[in-house]
């Protein structure tokens, strides 16, 4: 094996690499700056909208309760309500969102109350939407309000002590490091992210560098100098190697600092109860590297593969577009719920990565899985450089055309 | 020198079976020779050189280039021979001095004779004007000279040329043939394929007929002149071939 003709294949192809502005785009511009632009985007647009809806009072209709003054004087002051006239067709309003709620107070609802009656109210909603369920909280609050006053009234004129009300409190302790809840809530986002830009970035130079090489009419070229195949295959694969682990690492770098930002943006806004701050320990974040590496050479192996069979760059970007199905359905089943790391699943390429990463983010670390699925992950990746290896030899793929 | 011995190539075919490219074919060129493989389309020519060049592997029969046996040996042997072909295109993306350098690194060459062999070979082909300008930016000429340089950057002994000139203009035609020639001039063993029949009365020592595969006249154009009772090459090559001719597709 000679290090020298590898590195030298690699220099040429990096360097015509770095000069394609297709190349550049894919690997370098967008993962740099699709999450800045996702996460502010869709993130500013969330905070924007929530603040607004929390800072401007909400229109609620009231039905009935004309036999139930200060509940509707309540309700009528309000600085976070503004009741609108009553109409018969609320459920319309509601659902073309005219009004956010309307509040159905029962005929002889506060005598009811005094007698000792269940009365019950009803509020009418406009289920998952942001503004109705704010409206509607904001009425339950008034009257929960309403009947925690009455009860401190009835306790007062007994002469018993206002704990009847609440006899005990209950309070949620979080007993984990911040860490681990940031890892609970974005660690499966992150490894989704890092397997897929794995692939992304892998992709275009994989197609380059075989299909398009065919294409150009340079791979004639190539095979007349005195480089051994098994040195040029090594040469690229590197490169293509390096710009599949250049576009994960800067899409986490682009990612982490985007939700760092949109943090402190939430915090400021007073947004941020219950936004966990994504913090990663050093470790972790090398742990996920040391994971995705496997995964990165095993892309580039099976990519460049796959696109020698083609004879231009459009038929290797046919080829490899259902690939990205393969990919994402493993990487997408790791963040959903309830999955979890099994011996049988560690064998399952790409998606025990997601998995075992999946957890390296929340700090666990378990050393038999990590072991296991790293060398599963190196042997699909050994196969894979062996097969690319072997095709480089194979005349019948080298001048399909 | 190259030594060609019952040298054969077959491949493949689902709806036709077995294709016999190159069928037992062997021929000796020597050093300070032009030996020209003279065919119609389809008849071997590209096969047979390809396979010289070890760009592809024999079915059968072996050849020994500069002393190396090209199915035992192909690094040794594409390190003593320049391949130039239509085919052999440049790295869009790389200016004329890097590709270069870069073929002269695959052949090994330090950074010190590197440079001193791209100066040389680029005032001598007068390409210091687009030295620095990428491939893709280059007229035909200019590509056809930067082609030149990269064959002949790490002076191989051997120059193989597949259908040189084919679809280039007459000045940058006439670029190559002077080029084959002056290789022919320096000592080194030429061999090339055409069907352009000018070309090889122009430039070959050695003509080789080859139809289906097969090599079906040898010699000089003066001894297949005496061999044939013709004068003119067309009229020799057509009736040399012309028993034997299937179109290319057909074969």
């Amino acid at each position: 094996m000679s290090l020298r003709n590898i590195g030298i294949v690699y220099r040429k192809e990096l360097t015509e690499a770095l000069r394609d502005r297709r190349t550049l785009v894919s690997s370098i511009l967008i993962p740099l700056f699709l999450f800045p632009i996702l996460t502010f985007g869709i993130g500013y647009a969330f905070v924007e909208i929530a603040g607004e809806a929390t800072r401007e009072p909400s229109k609620i209709m009231i039905l009935g309760g004309e036999d139930s003054p200060d509940v509707v004087k309540d309700l009528r002051e309000a600085r976070n309500l503004r009741v609108v006239r009553r109409s018969a067709d609320y459920v319309d309003l509601i659902s073309d969102k005219k009004i956010r709620a309307a509040v159905d107070i029962p005929p002889g609802f506060q005598a009811g109350i005094v007698r000792g009656d269940h009365p019950e109210v009803k509020i009418y909603i406009f289920k998952d939407d942001l503004k109705s369920m704010l409206g509607a909280s904001r009425i339950e609050k008034l009257f929960t309000e309403y009947r925690d006053a009455m009860v401190r009234g009835r306790l007062a004129s007994e002469n018993l002590p206002e704990s009847l009300m609440k006899p005990f409190d209950i309070d949620q302790q979080n007993v984990v490091s911040d860490e681990k809840v940031a890892g609970e809530s974005y660690g499966g986002l992150i490894t989704y992210l890092v397997i897929l830009m794995c692939m992304t970035g892998a992709m275009y130079p994989a197609m380059d560098l075989t299909a398009g090489e065919k294409e150009r009419g340079t791979m004639e070229t190539i095979l007349s100098s005195p480089i051994e195949r098994t040195h040029l295959v090594f040469g690229k694969f590197l490169v293509v190697l390096t710009a599949s682990l250049a576009t994960a690492t800067l899409s986490v770098i682009s990612m982490g600092g985007s939700f760092a930002i949109l943090s402190r943006f939430a915090r400021d806004q007073s947004m941020g109860e219950g936004f966990p701050m994504l913090t990663m320990h050093p470790k972790t974040v090398l742990a996920v590297f040391v994971m995705a590496l496997p995964v990165a050479v095993l892309f580039s192996a099976v990519l460049m593969t796959i696109s020698l069979f083609a004879k231009t760059f459009k038929e290797a970007q046919s080829y490899l577009t259902p690939m990205t199905f393969v990919v994402i359905v493993p990487a997408i089943a790791a963040v959903l719920p309830g999955i979890e790391l099994t011996s049988k699943l560690a064998l399952v390429p790409i998606l025990n990565v997601s998995l075992l990463c999946k957890e390296l983010v929340t700090g666990t670390y378990h050393w038999n899985y990590i072991a296991l699925i790293f060398f599963c992950t190196c042997l699909y990746a050994g196969v894979a450089l062996f097969l690319a290896v072997k095709m480089f030899q194979r005349e019948s793929v080298l001048f399909s055309s | 020198m190259i030594e060609v011995r019952n040298l054969s190539k077959y491949f493949r075919d689902k709806k036709r079976g077995e294709i016999r490219a190159v069928d037992g074919v062997s021929f000796r060129c020597l050093p300070g020779q032009i030996y020209g493989l003279l065919g119609a389309n389809g008849a071997g020519k590209t096969t047979t050189l390809r396979m010289l060049a070890t760009i592809l592997e024999p079915t059968g029969g072996t050849a020994i280039v500069c002393g190396h046996d090209i199915v035992e040996h192909p690094e040794r042997v594409r390190a003593d021979v320049g391949f130039l072909s239509t085919a052999t295109a440049l790295y869009p993306r790389l200016t004329a001095r890097e590709l270069v350098q870069y073929f002269g690194r695959l052949n090994g060459l330090d950074d010190a004779i590197l440079k001193t062999r791209v100066d040389k070979i680029f005032d001598r082909l007068d390409m210091n004007g687009f030295r620095d300008r990428r491939c893709d930016k280059l007229s035909t000429g200019m590509k056809q000279k930067t082609s030149i340089a990269r064959t002949l950057v790490h002076d191989p002994a051997v120059m193989i040329f597949d259908e040189p000139t084919l679809g280039l203009d007459i000045m940058t035609a006439r670029t190559i043939t002077a080029f084959i020639r002056e290789c022919r001039d320096l000592g080194k063993t030429v061999i090339f394929s055409t069907h352009i029949m000018s070309e090889v009365e122009k430039l070959c020592d050695v003509i080789g007929i080859i139809q289906n595969g097969k090599l079906l006249a040898e010699g000089s154009l003066q001894q297949l002149r005496e061999k044939y009772g013709e004068q003119d090459l067309e009229e020799i090559f057509v009736k040399v071939v012309a028993p034997h001719y299937v179109s290319s597709e057909d074969h």
